[in-house]
């Protein structure tokens, strides 16, 4: 217990200050939000309606941006042969490696996201659930981009390949979660969407460090 | 908690080139054996294969009785050229963390950091350090963290001639308590040690 609770502690400092950290996170996500109305044009209406789903698109692509990290550095500099010479079994490493890291820049980016939503004209009334949803599609994000992350280990601009591994496996936490909250804008029932999130999430949480720990052996060896 | 350390007619493919072949060694407690030969001969990839990081084409690697698993979990320490230690953090986080992970106490990560004098560089970053001084942060886990077999990759080449004689005293130390250390080498180590020359 006292070495993954040590390694929690390393792994979110280190994520802290991995590139830049959650104020880059934050603020890549604030550019994205931006971007959108000049793109679609300033008309509060339209904005209004795409304010939640633009918000969670942005989201999902702040996740990706330290993620190519993630087991990069300690890949090239020892500590993943370190890390791997331990009663700790490596599938709880890479676990205990992703939730630093959704400490770290998906919880930050929780918070931002309710923010973006509403400067792009969503309702206020909406911000508990973006917060939520942003929460729980962190963990499935930092999960499913860990994959990504240990699959594209040792390979050249392994970022863009993570990026290209991981984003169809954004695809679901997406579809629930923009889902979830489009019902609960238009007052329809949200709890099926937010359900089907919640169980995306706990999919990845358990199946994602045995994809993690495999793909990490296999870059070790 | 290693009874011994058995390699037999061991050999390494490496981007298929065959590195070594029928390499065997046995090591029991208290004998050290450096392990030599040029470049590229397959030196870090032999104790990575001991250290169950590479596989093995064929041939076995044996701890006696115990489970190579467990063996590897809990009774070795691999110091080679990476050192997995982070720039941005400071030697006393980096030395608490891997002495925490290692199985260490805090007191032997104290006295670890005595006997390899970083008293005055614990609240430096490791991006400051001298190369010799960044190897003592490495080897002091050997020291904090007790293990009876120690894989070391050319564990004195950036140490000054002090340091080199004071490892070895580190070394004849561990020696004498049972352990054992499997080191590549390209000078002679500074404890009595069988060797084991790759052809390369």
């Amino acid at each position: 217990m006292s070495r993954a609770l040590a390694l929690l502690v390393r792994e979110t400092t280190l994520a802290w200050g991995r590139g830049g950290g959650p104020l880059v996170s934050v603020g890549f996500y604030a550019g994205v939000a931006t971007l959108m109305p000049l793109a679609i044009g300033p008309e509060p209406e339209r904005l209004a309606a795409i304010a939640p789903g633009a918000a969670w698109v942005a989201l999902a692509l702040a996740a990706l941006l330290s993620l190519d990290r993630l087991f990069e550095r300690d890949y090239e500099d020892g500590a993943l042969d370190l890390l791997s010479l331990s009663p700790v079994p490596l599938e709880i490493t890479c676990a205990i490696k992703c939730l630093g890291q959704w400490l770290a820049t998906g919880a930050p980016l929780a918070l931002a996201a309710p923010v973006a939503a509403i400067a792009l004209g969503a309702a206020p009334s909406l911000a508990p659930l973006i917060f939520a949803c942003a929460l729980l599609g962190g963990l499935a994000f930092a999960f499913m981009g860990g994959i990504g992350a240990a699959l594209s280990l040792g390979a050249r601009r392994g970022g863009l390949l993570t990026a290209v591994i991981v984003l169809p496996l954004f695809v679901p936490p997406v579809i629930f979660g923009g889902g979830a909250l489009d019902a609960f804008a238009g007052g329809l029932p949200w709890q099926g969407g937010f359900a089907l999130l919640g169980a995306y999430a706990a999919a990845a949480v358990a199946l994602g460090p045995l994809a993690m720990a495999g793909a990490c052996r296999n870059a070790l060896s | 908690m290693i009874p011994e350390l058995l390699i037999s007619e061991a050999s390494v493919r490496r981007g298929g080139r065959v590195l070594f072949e029928g390499v065997s060694l046995r090591l029991a407690p208290g004998e050290a054996c450096a392990l030599t030969g040029p470049n590229g001969s397959g030196k870090t990839s032999l104790l990575r294969a001991v250290a169950g990081l590479v596989r093995l084409e064929a041939g076995t690697v044996g701890f006696g009785p115990t489970d190579p698993a467990e063996a590897r979990a809990e009774g070795l320490h691999f110091v080679g050229h990476h050192d997995g230690l982070k720039p941005s953090r400071t030697v006393r986080e980096e030395l608490a963390f891997w002495t925490r992970w290692c199985g260490g106490t805090e007191a032997a990560a104290q006295a670890a950091a005595e006997a390899f004098d970083l008293g005055r560089l614990l609240d430096l970053e490791v991006r400051r350090l001298s190369a010799g001084q960044r190897r003592r942060l490495a080897l002091s886990r050997l020291v904090a963290a007790p293990r009876p077999l120690w894989l070391l990759d050319e564990p004195l080449s950036p140490l000054d001639a002090v340091w080199r004689s004071r490892m070895g005293e580190t070394m004849a130390a561990h020696l004498s308590g049972g352990g054992m250390i499997l080191a590549a080498v390209h000078d002679p180590l500074p404890v009595a040690a069988k060797s084991l020359e790759l052809a390369g």
